[in-house]
């Protein structure tokens, strides 16, 4: 069912995005009607205009809906699911004549030979300029401004097309030709090429984690691939032509020889270490120069004219062979298209980071399935499922071993026959290692219960001791002012700051997340509880006074169900921040829950995974709040109303 | 002997801050028999809730004392009943809860608490409301249920702080015949702070009219009106002269006091 499902998520994506359009036009149509329906009852500021409006959230959703699957390219992919393969093999034409266009400014603005050009004669001016004098004797110098002159005339000799070699003329003249036959190719069109078996035997777009199958499915596919692959042994030619002048060679041979000689004084003379130094290093920049002009990569500006019209031409044979899938790419996949890089072709942009609706819905269900040996759960731990859990860990747990060190007696002897008999002092050991066995208990497990879990425990703990100290806080004068700055100094720390910290002392297992957890809770709660006991009615402790209640009593009976709404707002604002807090800590260190889930996905740049955590937090975190209100509506029903 | 005794009761407040010190209550003297009927009477600032925050053992006074059947008070204590202008109900607890509280901080038995609680909300008129939400009830109500509340811990002496200041004028007629009625069947001494003259005159057997700076008992009346109200109509009682003309006394001595305040400020 579920892999039927996962093949068809286009088709599936397609009826989703059909739906969503009629709920979006429906919403509109409906809002628009009851708006005017209601226009004449409520005049505005009124808050019962709020009240209602479903078809304003199904409107919202749709939108949002709509958003997501557009800028995933999930519309794209429901609609013209040949498109991402047709595109890969444009994007492989695109990669293999990427070589040649850089050369040229169809592809970078400058020709290549012009930038090369502008920064030699530069770093020859910045580097004549530093001539260190006291280095070199006036001889040398003289010697050395001779090579930067050489050098310079090299950039010149090599710029002016008269120079230019018969080898390089005639190669250039053939590459371009070479180009026109491939557009040529592209402009007869994709005829009636059939796809070979093996492409149409891959996987869909999309349904394994090789994103775009990488054959040509299509006839027009197949046309760009052949032109692709012709294009890339027209760049390896490309790549290989080079331009040298005969009038250079005369001065490259003079120059070697003369960086020779001074390299040659450099080694035999005796200089003092600094001067030494200097000379080397001169010596050095100046070959290095040299070196980058006496090997033929530059070429006179009109020289490659007829190369970049050719590839401009190109250019335009594939955007007539494209058709109207050009359209369909401007439409429908919003960034930068399909891009090949080495072995695959893969979404660019947001069709790279925001996955599809369908592919979040599909990665969440291959992580919640339980069954960890049929590739279900992450990383040999399920998302949400259950265990047996041994009753006597749990013992063990609450139990500290020395316990039983501290009983009297010694531990067991083994004995002459080579027997150990366990003594009254070994069963409470074991007692307090977990070692008897209790039986077991069904247990929840998984990611999403390690992160709740370690959220409750924190939150459990952070009202059982911040609610009586905020409490006390609120009608004593000692617990307010001993307890003020205490808690006033820690709590403006973000619990981000308090991590490396905490995790350092307390391990970066269960302790030291809860203690994180609490630490927020439990400012938080006492901070509630506080504001609630302190804001009872004078009047009301008086008549519970006048009714005979004690001490005691009256913060049982009345301080406490008085400060009832603001500890409950105190939790809901405590289960958010911890929740927020618990997640960085996980992406801090550990070894499961969701956090753990999106750091990993996050090395890995698995943008799947990625939402899927954020999603699955989002409606965690909307649970929580949703289950807040309704027990805030349970519990205080009087609030506002006292 | 349950007699209520104010002996040279003072009450001096001291700004912390600027050391000023203002005399709310000087020598205030008085002796309230068992059963009777009090209202107190006086223009804002007069020391009248202060005297009542006293009598019920809210605040100590700076010298003098009041005494209960011959007990210095020093504290809040059951047998002062407190009722207040807001009712200052536990509005997280439903009407019975509410009453039967003094019961349930002395742990008694459900039983007879039960039986308590429903005999008076039958007597105050809310037989039935036992499990109504307080926030539910009206203004009038809510008082009710203060009063039921009140009245089951069986106290000596009622203390009312402005009970009714905050009722319409209509509840408000029918909560003051309430009072009289209660004052007549159950017989306890009964202090009504007000600062509405008819209301001082209607249920006042006893009626003291305070002054301010300082806080002192500037004239005490005795009046028929609390007992004629047990059996006329209060109405009939507004339109009579006499009612009338003690009226109109106290107004201009209060008026005139006011004016002494505003000349002096």
């Amino acid at each position: 069912m579920l892999n039927w499902l996962s093949d068809h998520r286009a088709s599936i994506a397609a009826v989703i995005i059909l739906l969503l359009v009629i709920g979006f036009v429906y919403s509109i149509y409906v809002g628009r009607k009851q708006t005017k329906l209601r226009s004449k009852d409520e005049v505005f500021g009124d808050p019962e205009r709020t009240r209602g409006g479903w078809y304003w959230s199904l409107c919202g959703i749709s939108a949002l809906m709509l958003v997501w699957f557009y800028f995933s390219w999930g519309i794209g992919r429901a609609y013209f699911p040949d498109a991402a393969n047709e595109m890969c093999q444009i994007a492989k034409l695109e990669e293999a004549v990427s070589p040649i266009k850089a050369a040229l400014p169809i592809g970078s603005r400058y020709y290549k030979s012009t930038t090369l050009v502008a920064r030699n004669a530069n770093q020859l001016a910045v580097i004549e300029a530093q001539l260190p004098t006291a280095a070199f004797t006036s001889d040398e110098q003289a010697q050395l401004t001779k090579i930067i002159g050489s050098t310079r005339r090299l950039l010149a000799v090599s710029s002016d097309p008269a120079n230019q070699s018969q080898a390089s003329r005639d190669q250039l003249t053939s590459l371009s030709s070479d180009i026109e036959a491939l557009s040529a190719k592209l402009r007869q069109g994709p005829g009636d090429r059939t796809p070979s078996a093996e492409a149409l035997a891959q996987p869909r777009w999309g349904t394994t984690h090789i994103e775009i199958p990488l054959l040509p499915e299509t006839a027009k596919g197949i046309l760009f691939d052949e032109v692709a692959v012709s294009a890339k042994e027209v760049a390896k030619t490309f790549n290989k032509i080079r331009n040298n002048p005969p009038a250079n060679e005369a001065i490259i041979a003079e120059t070697r020889a003369e960086i020779d000689a001074i390299k040659a004084a450099n080694k035999s003379g005796s200089f003092d270490e600094d001067t030494a130094a200097t000379r080397n290093a001169y010596v050095k920049s100046v070959e290095r120069i040299f070196k980058r002009l006496d090997d033929g990569h530059i070429f006179p500006a009109a020289s490659l004219d007829g190369v970049n019209a050719a590839i401009a031409d190109l250019d335009d044979a594939k955007g007539e062979a494209k058709g109207g899938l050009g359209i369909v790419d401007a439409l429908f996949f919003p960034g930068d298209g399909v891009v090949k890089s080495r072995t695959q072709c893969t979404e660019q942009s947001s069709g790279r980071w925001l996955p599809k609706p369908t592919d979040v819905v599909a990665t969440f269900f291959r992580l919640a399935n339980p069954d960890i040996e049929s590739g279900g759960g992450f990383k040999g731990t399920t998302l949400l499922w259950w265990k047996w859990l041994p009753i006597g860990d749990v013992f063990a747990f609450f139990t500290p071993d020395w316990i039983a060190d501290i009983l009297p007696g010694e531990y067991a002897r083994h004995s002459a026959d080579g027997t150990v008999t366990p003594n009254f002092k070994d069963g409470v050991l074991a007692f307090a290692q977990g070692d008897i066995n209790l039986g077991s208990v069904p247990m929840l497990d998984g990611h999403i219960w390690d992160s709740l879990f370690r959220v409750l425990v924190a939150l459990g703990l952070g009202i059982l001791l911040g609610v009586p100290l905020g409490i006390y806080m609120g009608v004593s004068r000692f617990f307010k002012s001993f307890f003020d700055p205490l808690i006033e100094l820690y709590r403006p720390v973000p619990p981000l700051a308090w991590a490396p910290l905490i995790l350092t002392i307390f391990g970066i297992q269960d302790d030291g997340k809860i203690f994180l957890l609490f630490m927020v809770a439990f400012a938080i709660m006492v901070i509630s509880a506080r504001t609630g006991a302190s804001g009872t009615q004078l009047t009301k402790i008086r008549a519970s006074h006048s009714l005979g209640a004690s001490d005691g009593q009256i913060l049982r009976n009345v301080i406490l169900p008085n400060a009832l709404p603001e500890i409950l707002t105190g939790i809901r604002i405590a289960v958010g921040v911890c929740w927020g807090t618990l997640v960085a800590a996980e992406m801090l260190a550990g070894t499961t829950g969701v956090g753990f889930i999106e750091n990993v996905a996050r090395t890995v740049s698995d943008y799947e995974l990625i939402w899927v955590t954020i999603l699955i937090m989002g409606l965690l975190g909307l649970a929580f709040d949703l289950m807040m209100r309704w027990v805030i509506g349970k519990l205080i029903p009087w609030r506002g109303k006292g | 002997m349950a007699d209520l005794v104010s002996d040279d009761l003072c009450m001096t407040f001291t700004n912390p801050q600027t050391g000023a010190a203002v005399e709310a209550l000087k020598d205030i003297n008085f002796t309230l028999k068992k059963g009777e009927l009090l209202s107190v009477l006086g223009p804002s600032g007069c020391g009248k809730t202060t005297l009542l925050n006293m009598i019920a053992g809210f605040i100590n006074p700076t010298s003098g004392n009041v005494a209960l059947g011959g007990n210095v008070i020093e504290g809040p204590g059951v047998e002062r009943g407190m009722v207040f202008q807001q009712g200052a109900l536990f509005e997280w607890l439903p009407v019975s809860k509410n009453v039967d509280f003094g019961l349930r901080m002395k742990k008694t038995d459900k039983a007879e608490s039960e039986a308590l609680v429903e005999k008076w909300l039958d007597i105050v008129g809310l037989q039935g409301f036992g499990d109504t939400p307080t926030y539910q009830l009206s203004g009038g109500m809510q008082q009710r249920v203060a009063l039921a509340r009140c009245l089951v811990n069986d106290p000596d002496v009622i203390l009312m702080d402005e009970p009714l200041g905050a009722l319409d004028a209509l509840t408000r007629e029918k909560m003051q015949s309430l009072v009289l009625e209660l004052w007549k069947e159950t017989g306890k001494t009964i202090m009504i702070i007000t600062h509405s003259v008819e209301e001082a005159l209607l249920l006042g057997e006893r009626l003291f009219v305070m002054a301010p700076r300082p806080g002192r008992i500037h004239k005490e009346y005795n009046l028929p009106f609390a007992e004629r109200g047990l059996k006329e109509s209060l109405r009939d009682i507004k339109q009579d002269a006499h009612f009338s003309e003690v009226r109109e006394e106290i107004l201009t001595m209060i008026w005139n006091m006011e004016e002494e305040i505003m000349g002096r400020a």
